[in-house]
């Protein structure tokens, strides 16, 4: 049966900002949804908040909406829009559950509007952990005994049966939040309660721990007529205990006979046909007793998932696209398989290669985290390796993390061997309890003596995998015992090299240099090798370029096309705070870019949940670590006529001297001119001779320079370590104290760089500009008035295009400022420049914060808000098309106001005090948009989940006394609204002096009832509180991080508050109305 | 590290490290893309006198177990893959695969780059090649690789079937069963009453033990017959149906097995299974030829045409039905998806169907299961 008739535009939902949990994943399955679907002739209708995707690029659907996830700005959508039907199962949890209220609110039913994917019947059966563990009894498959509660009383009751430890899990909340295990009555006690709290249904599992169990997932796609298949099978590395987007998982299952494997296989199919999702892809997971066997069902997810997106790019099956065809009536057979173009959709990929994913955390941005791993999802990022071994996988995804590991030890980071050594107590503690580093102990308790049979009774880990991770280990002594590169047999150096060792750990190993090594080896035909994924093992011929490396005899790259460029593009590597999706956007326009000029694009990148490793974004894809030695080796094999460093963030810019040094052609900006606004003094000599001002700033090798730097520099004043992206360590000091505190920190993460001091510009108004030169040209593509006051990380702002309070005078001179720079840099592609607007004798003045010549996070945000594809320009310019050549001759003017606000992870970092700083620390970003500043203000923070209350109490904490001059105003316009005010007891009294009714507050030590009391009982709606001192420990701290626990917005910035105020004044009197995209921008839109 | 060597006779030499037992092998070298269930790969009589690679690059993972075994011993002549684990990882394993091998005498080849090897078959088609331990000079080995016999008209099934009959009695285990499939909400479909016991000849070519599993738990009484057994002797055990089994090699060489099968066709329901595929096939007058590289692995899709829906099937053939050949009394009831063989036949007129893949899986999927029960519905009530 072919495609549907009675269909003609179809809904589809976005994933909304990134958060833990919810990753670019879905953009790459959105993004493939809205091919497939246009690709069939229907109209496609998205919405979604998330400016950083490619989904939202005006061309890939055919109405884009970016607006607030919520019914009823869905609604909205679908009054105007009429779609036939919605496909809720592509846009991650968010969707599904957006999709179910829809139906819940009988909206769906009102506007004619079908379910196509899964029925909410079936969604319900998924997702209710009640009613799908019943539907399991009934199909007779094993599941954890234990039972939904939905009081502490209740599952106290069921502790007695089951017994500690037991596991907890709220029902709906989004990556698994508030899981977790309870090992003693007061922890059961406390997570149950804080689950019933956390879940929207206020409903908690209560259930039998199968801590130590194998884990398994299995990626099922199913059809109309009944076909079902197997994509992949995953098997997690970390068992059962750790969220498997916490695991490092592989791909294959490794270790399940056959019998155990179509067991597993069978149960899946049952699962999803009794569950009912009638068409498109579903996971499964399972965990099973290594010692009997016993399998029991964990859970699933009824549409497609971040192990459905690692599942595509672990086989080339796109099973994102194949569920939006499934979903509109398509059979799998009546589908090609895209990779082989002779064989069709129904069948199930066989892999001749092992994959290993890695998660990336960033616990060092929230030193007060917990970082034990857990069944609650905490990290941020991943990296996928493709190895022929899981030996030579493993190691290649160590080096793809990007935390200065080079493989599994042997390199920089090693501890071992060194005075830090673990001592065998440490050893065996560390590898007991899970946490990011566990993975290195492993090694430690190897190098240590440990057995196979002593580490698996520790971690209970599969002693296959650890087996595998002793022939590594048993290969380095082996490599040691040689100790020089002249004496290594070349027999010895392949095995290392197929075990997959780097030339940076074997030049450690071997005492050489990594460029030593990598010569030698050349020269005795030691070269990698470039394999297809093809999803059948070879049985076909592949048509896709889709390469992982290895170190065997035959390579499979295509030649280069006689007359034809080719250009390489570096990605940015796993997700990480600070380096994320908006890199990953740039990469892709880069890939588009060169397309529509003819030259043939090459994408490097480790990162699974991206576009940019779909298969079809680039001509040729390499699935490899961003580091110099894997760059280099591809490009050997294929000889790019160019390659961009500046598009993917910090991990390419990291290697552009090496590459240019080994002689690849970096096009767009010199490496030496990315260098220099780098280099402080060049820099200072630049502006100077442009006549710009920069805050006084110095630069200090040792702490005694750096007391003789700020005294001269003077207070306050902020500190941080140089070449280090996201803010790390930085901090603003007011006083010696301060100081002195900070800056021996910032001297630990700098490793052996210099610390920058800089003064630090109070109250000053930050602004970010991106623009695009040609070396000759300048297009001011972006200029974003940032909410939060200077101090504030530029990632972790809110910001406005055009900007909202700046004058037209002070808006002419930054842009003037921003070209002068770019020419006098003589940049070729895009630059990032941060300004501070200081208010200094009545007059505002310009400063310059920094400049960075390459792509910056907010390129996607300024393509939404104006219209102009920054980043595809860019590369154009880059790849020898000047602007004048592309017909850009003007800055983009946009008639709107676009706000971009920040979305925080707090929620799963209990406890972490998210008070905004220097330091950045936000996962995600959205999108408001209106003619108003305030209405768009409004919905971005509808879209960041910030609930702006309509009525209600509000609670006021501010610090300084010019703050609580501001709060005085803010205050009263807040009572015109009608709310009533709690306050501390000095804004109180301030308050109370000009007449605004408040009632007082307790401190939190002075007893009951306090602010605390408030929140827990819901009587707080909205939290404005500026930080005095910082931390977990403090009042005001606890205070914000309850505010997190208990869903209340709490704005930590006056600048926030304002526009907070202006925005609820604004929703009592406008409605929020939905504009898409393509109406915003027609020329843009008829021009795709 | 012990060396040896694979030489196709196309010339090309492959180096690596010997495992299981030392020697010298010749067979026709084929690979198969199953990415679990080596061990039943390793005991299926089919693969006699072949050398086989598997595409998955790490393998003996999970070890050996007794439960595992589709035939009284190890039957391939060598083993090729990319890296062969040293231990054994699974509360079922009683060996280690290399010692496994080595016990059972057949010569393991590990390390080479198995996936340019599988690239060379799959373009230049399946050739003959000698794998060794002791012999690793290229030109001798490529020599002898060109000397060795091929599959072609070679009757592989006197090596592999029983010299006597026997009677089968054991069913599937409880992890080789089938887990049922339900509906929407949990709901499984009524199951067919439990039939009379009835009684099948299983014409043993070199049968896989699931088969008679399969035909045990279906609640049949199953005698097994040597393959070279007439349809005299056949028909004096007064059978209600006879199976075909699977089995090595070429069809064509097996002119005594055609011959009771075309003196059963029309007597007794017959159901066949890969070899006993093509044997019907070639009963009623069809022809076979061979594959370039043949269907080996545990996903194969297979359209069933009566219900034009698609099961994923286990396979393993080097040799197929000619369709421009087949009489008019067959028709195809089943159909591969890649390449668009024959998969499945039916005889318009005489109770007997047959199909080229392996419903009894071991190693893979159980989505064909549903044949044992077609096949006892043949039968009668």
């Amino acid at each position: 049966m072919p495609r549907r008739d009675d269909l003609h535009t179809i809904l589809l939902i976005g994933s909304g900002p990134i958060v833990i949990g919810q990753a670019c994943e879905f953009d790459y399955s959105g993004t493939q949804a809205c091919k497939a679907l246009r690709e069939d002739g229907y109209r496609v209708v998205l919405v979604n908040s998330n400016p950083a995707t490619i989904m939202t690029d005006p061309g890939t659907a055919d109405r884009t909406y970016i607006e607030p996830l919520t019914w009823e700005m869905l609604e909205k959508v679908i009054e105007v829009e009429k779609p036939d039907a919605v496909l809720p199962t592509l846009g991650g949890q968010t969707a599904l559950n957006l999709a179910m209220e829809l139906d819940r609110r009988g909206i769906l039913a009102k506007h004619g509007v079908e379910m196509i994917g899964a029925k909410a019947d079936a969604i319900k059966r998924g997702e209710d952990r009640e009613i799908f563990k019943e539907t399991m009894q009934k199909i007779g498959l094993d599941t954890c005994r234990g039972r939904i509660v939905r009081s502490l009383a209740e599952a106290r009751e069921v502790l007695a049966e089951i017994g500690l430890p037991a596991v907890i899990r709220p029902s709906f909340t989004l990556g698994g939040s508030g899981s977790g295990v309870a090992y003693n009555r007061e922890e059961f006690d406390h997570k149950v309660q804080r689950g019933l709290d956390l879940s929207p249904v206020g409903e908690v599992l209560v259930e039998e721990s199968i801590l130590g169990w194998k884990e398994y997932e299995m990626e099922v796609m199913r059809d109309a007529d009944d076909n079902a298949v197997v994509i992949c099978s995953i098997e997690n590395f970390d068992p059962c205990g750790v969220h498997t987007g916490d695991s490092i998982t592989v791909a294959p299952a490794m270790t399940l006979t056959d019998k155990q494997y179509q067991r597993m296989r069978d149960a899946s199919f049952a699962v999803i046909r009794a569950i009912g999702v009638a068409t498109g892809g579903s996971n499964i997971q399972f965990a099973v007793d290594s010692e009997s066997g016993r399998m029991i069902v964990i859970e699933m997810n009824p549409r497609v998932s971040r192990s459905s997106a690692l599942a595509s790019k672990a086989t080339g099956f796109p099973i994102a696209k194949i569920a939006a065809k499934l979903a509109v009536g398509w059979r799998l057979h009546e589908l090609a398989n895209d990779i082989t173009r002779k064989t069709k959709a129904c069948f199930e990929p066989s892999i001749d290669y092992v994959v290993v994913k890695v998660p990336r955390f960033a616990f060092e941005k929230f030193p007060e985290a917990d970082s034990r791993l857990t069944t609650q999802m905490k990290s941020v990022g991943e990296t996928m390796a493709i190895g022929r071994t899981f030996k030579e996988a493993f190691q290649k995804a160590l080096r793809g993390l990007e935390v200065g590991s080079f493989g599994f030890g042997s390199d920089g980071k090693d501890l071992w061997g060194t005075a830090a050594e673990p001592s065998s107590d440490d050893i065996r503690a560390r590898v007991a309890t899970p946490d990011p580093d566990r993975v290195w102990y492993l090694r430690y308790a190897l190098k240590a003596g440990m057995t196979v049979a002593e580490l698996h009774s520790l971690t209970a880990i599969d002693p296959w995998f650890l087996d595998q991770l002793l022939q590594i280990v048993e290969l380095e002594s082996l490599i040691r015992e040689v100790g020089s590169l002249a004496a290594i047999d070349t027999g010895l150096l392949r095995q290392a090299k197929q075990y997959g060792f780097s030339d940076r750990q074997l030049a450690v190993m071997l005492g050489s240099s990594e460029m030593d090594i990598r010569e030698e080896r050349k020269r005795r035909g030691i070269v990698a090798t470039y394999k297809s994924v093809d999803t059948c093992a070879a049985e076909f011929e592949a048509q896709t370029p889709y390469y992982y490396s290895t170190w065997e005899d035959e390579d499979e790259t295509r030649p280069k096309e006689p007359g034809r460029k080719r250009v390489m593009i570096l990605g940015g590597g796993p997700n990480r705070i600070g380096q994320g999706i908006e890199f990953d956007y740039c990469c892709c326009h880069a890939s588009f870019a060169l397309r529509e000029m003819g030259i043939e694009s090459v994408m490097v990148n480790s990162n699974p949940e991206t576009v940019s490793t779909d298969y079809d974004t680039s001509d040729m894809l390499f699935f490899e670590p961003l580091t110099c030695e894997d760059v280099l080796n591809i490009a050997d094999r294929i000889q790019p006529d160019g390659v961009i460093v500046q598009l993917g963030g910090q991990t390419p810019l990291n290697l552009a001297r090496a590459l240019y040094a080994a002689g690849l052609p970096i096009i767009g900006t010199t490496v030496d001119t990315i260098e220099m606004a780098e280099d402080r003094e060049k820099f200072r000599e630049l502006l100077d001779r442009l006549g710009l001002k920069q805050p006084a700033s110095g630069i200090a090798r040792t702490l005694e320079q750096a007391r003789r730097e700020v005294a001269r520099i003077g207070f306050p004043s902020l500190v941080r370590p140089s070449f280090v992206l996201g803010g790390r360590a930085m901090e603003i000091c007011y006083d010696t104290v301060q100081f002195e505190r900070y800056v021996a920190e910032a001297f630990v993460v700098a490793q052996g760089q210099p610390v920058l001091i800089d003064r630090f510009l109070e109250d000053a108004i930050e602004v970010d500009v991106d623009c695009i030169c040609d070396g000759r040209d300048v297009i001011v593509a972006g200029v974003m008035e940032h909410i939060e006051e200077a101090g504030v990380h530029s990632g972790d702002s809110a910001c406005c295009i055009p900007p909202h309070s700046l004058s037209a005078e002070v808006v002419d001179e930054i842009k003037a400022a921003a070209t002068g720079m770019a020419r006098s840099l003589g940049v070729v592609g895009l630059m990032n420049v941060q300004f501070a607007v200081k208010k200094e004798d009545g007059t505002p003045t310009l400063y310059v914060i920094e400049v960075n010549p390459r792509a910056s996070r907010t390129v996607p945000f300024v393509a939404k808000a104006t219209g102009l594809p920054v980043a595809k320009v860019a590369v154009k310019v880059m790849a020898g098309l000047s602007l004048a050549e592309q017909g850009i001759d003007a800055d983009p003017v946009p008639a709107h106001r676009s706000v971009k606000e920040s979305v925080f992870p707090f929620v799963k970092f209990a406890g972490v005090d998210i008070a905004l700083g220097p330091e950045m620390r936000s996962t995600g970003e959205v999108m408001g948009v209106s003619e108003h500043f305030s209405i768009a203000f409004a919905k971005s923070q509808i879209a960041a989940g910030i609930l702006l209350p309509r009525e209600g109490r509000i609670f006021l904490s501010v610090a300084s006394p010019q703050a609580k001059e501001t709060m005085v105003g803010l205050a009263r316009r807040l009572v015109a609204l009608g709310f009533e005010l709690i306050a501390t007891e000095g804004t109180a009294r301030a308050l109370t002096a000009t007449g605004i009714p408040v009632e007082p507050m307790r401190k939190l030590q002075e007893g009951h009832p306090n602010v605390l009391d408030y929140l827990i009982d819901g009587r707080v709606h909205l939290i404005f509180n500026t930080p005095r001192g910082k931390g977990a420990r403090t009042d005001e701290g606890r205070i914000r991080a309850a505010s997190v626990q208990y869903g209340v917005p709490c704005i930590t910035t006056l600048p926030a508050a304002e526009a907070c105020v202006r925005a609820m004044e604004a929703m009592r009197t406008d409605i929020l109305s939905v504009q898409a995209i393509q109406d915003r921008f027609p020329e843009t839109a008829a021009a795709r | 590290m012990a060396h040896a060597a694979l030489a196709l006779e196309d010339g090309t030499v492959y180096f690596g490290e010997s495992f299981g037992a030392a020697g010298t092998v010749s067979g026709e070298v084929c690979f198969n893309t199953s990415m679990t269930g080596y061990q039943e790969i390793l005991t299926d009589p089919s693969y006699r006198g072949q050398i086989l690679t598997m595409t998955a690059p790490q393998i003996g993972n999970y070890g050996v177990n007794a439960a595992d075994v589709e035939s009284g011993k190890l039957q391939m002549a060598g083993f090729v893959v990319r890296e062969a684990s040293r231990i054994a990882s699974n509360f079922t394993a009683t060996d280690t695969l290399g010692d496994y091998l080595a016990r059972a005498g057949v010569v393991g080849l590990a390390g080479i780059d198995t996936r340019a090897l599988v690239r060379r078959l799959r373009i230049r088609g399946a050739m003959t090649g000698v794998l060794s331990s002791e012999v690793l000079d290229a030109a001798r080995l490529v020599e002898m690789a060109r000397q060795a016999p091929g599959l072609v008209g070679r009757d592989l099934v006197r090596e592999v079937m029983p010299e006597q009959e026997s009677e089968w009695t054991e069913p599937l285990d409880e992890w080789g069963q089938p887990l049922p499939q339900p509906t929407e909400g949990g709901v499984f479909p009524v199951a067919a009453t439990a039939f009379a016991g009835k009684h099948v000849v299983a014409l043993d070519y070199g049968m896989k033990w699931n088969i008679a599993r399969h035909l045990t738990s279906t609640g049949c009484r199953v005698t097994v017959l040597p393959g070279k057994a007439t349809a005299t002797e056949v028909l004096a055990h007064k059978p209600d149906g006879v199976f075909l089994s699977n089995g090595p090699g070429d069809p064509e060489a097996l002119g005594y097995c055609v011959d009771t099968v075309r003196d059963l066709v029309g007597k007794v329901p017959l159901f066949g299974i890969c070899l006993g595929h093509q044997l019907l096939a070639l009963a009623c007058g069809a022809k076979t030829f061979k594959l370039a590289f043949g269907h080996r692995g545990a996903n194969q899709p297979v359209m069933n045409l009566a219900t034009g829906t698609v099961e994923i099937t286990s396979q393993n053939h080097g040799f197929a039905v000619d369709e421009a050949s087949l009489p008019p009394e067959l028709e195809v009831t089943h159909r591969n998806l890649n390449d668009g063989t024959i998969e499945g036949l039916r005889h318009k007129s005489a109770n007997a169907a047959s199909v080229q893949y392996h419903p009894e899986a071991a190693a893979g999927p159980h989505d064909s299961a549903y044949l044992f029960t077609r096949f006892r519905q043949m039968l009668g009530a």
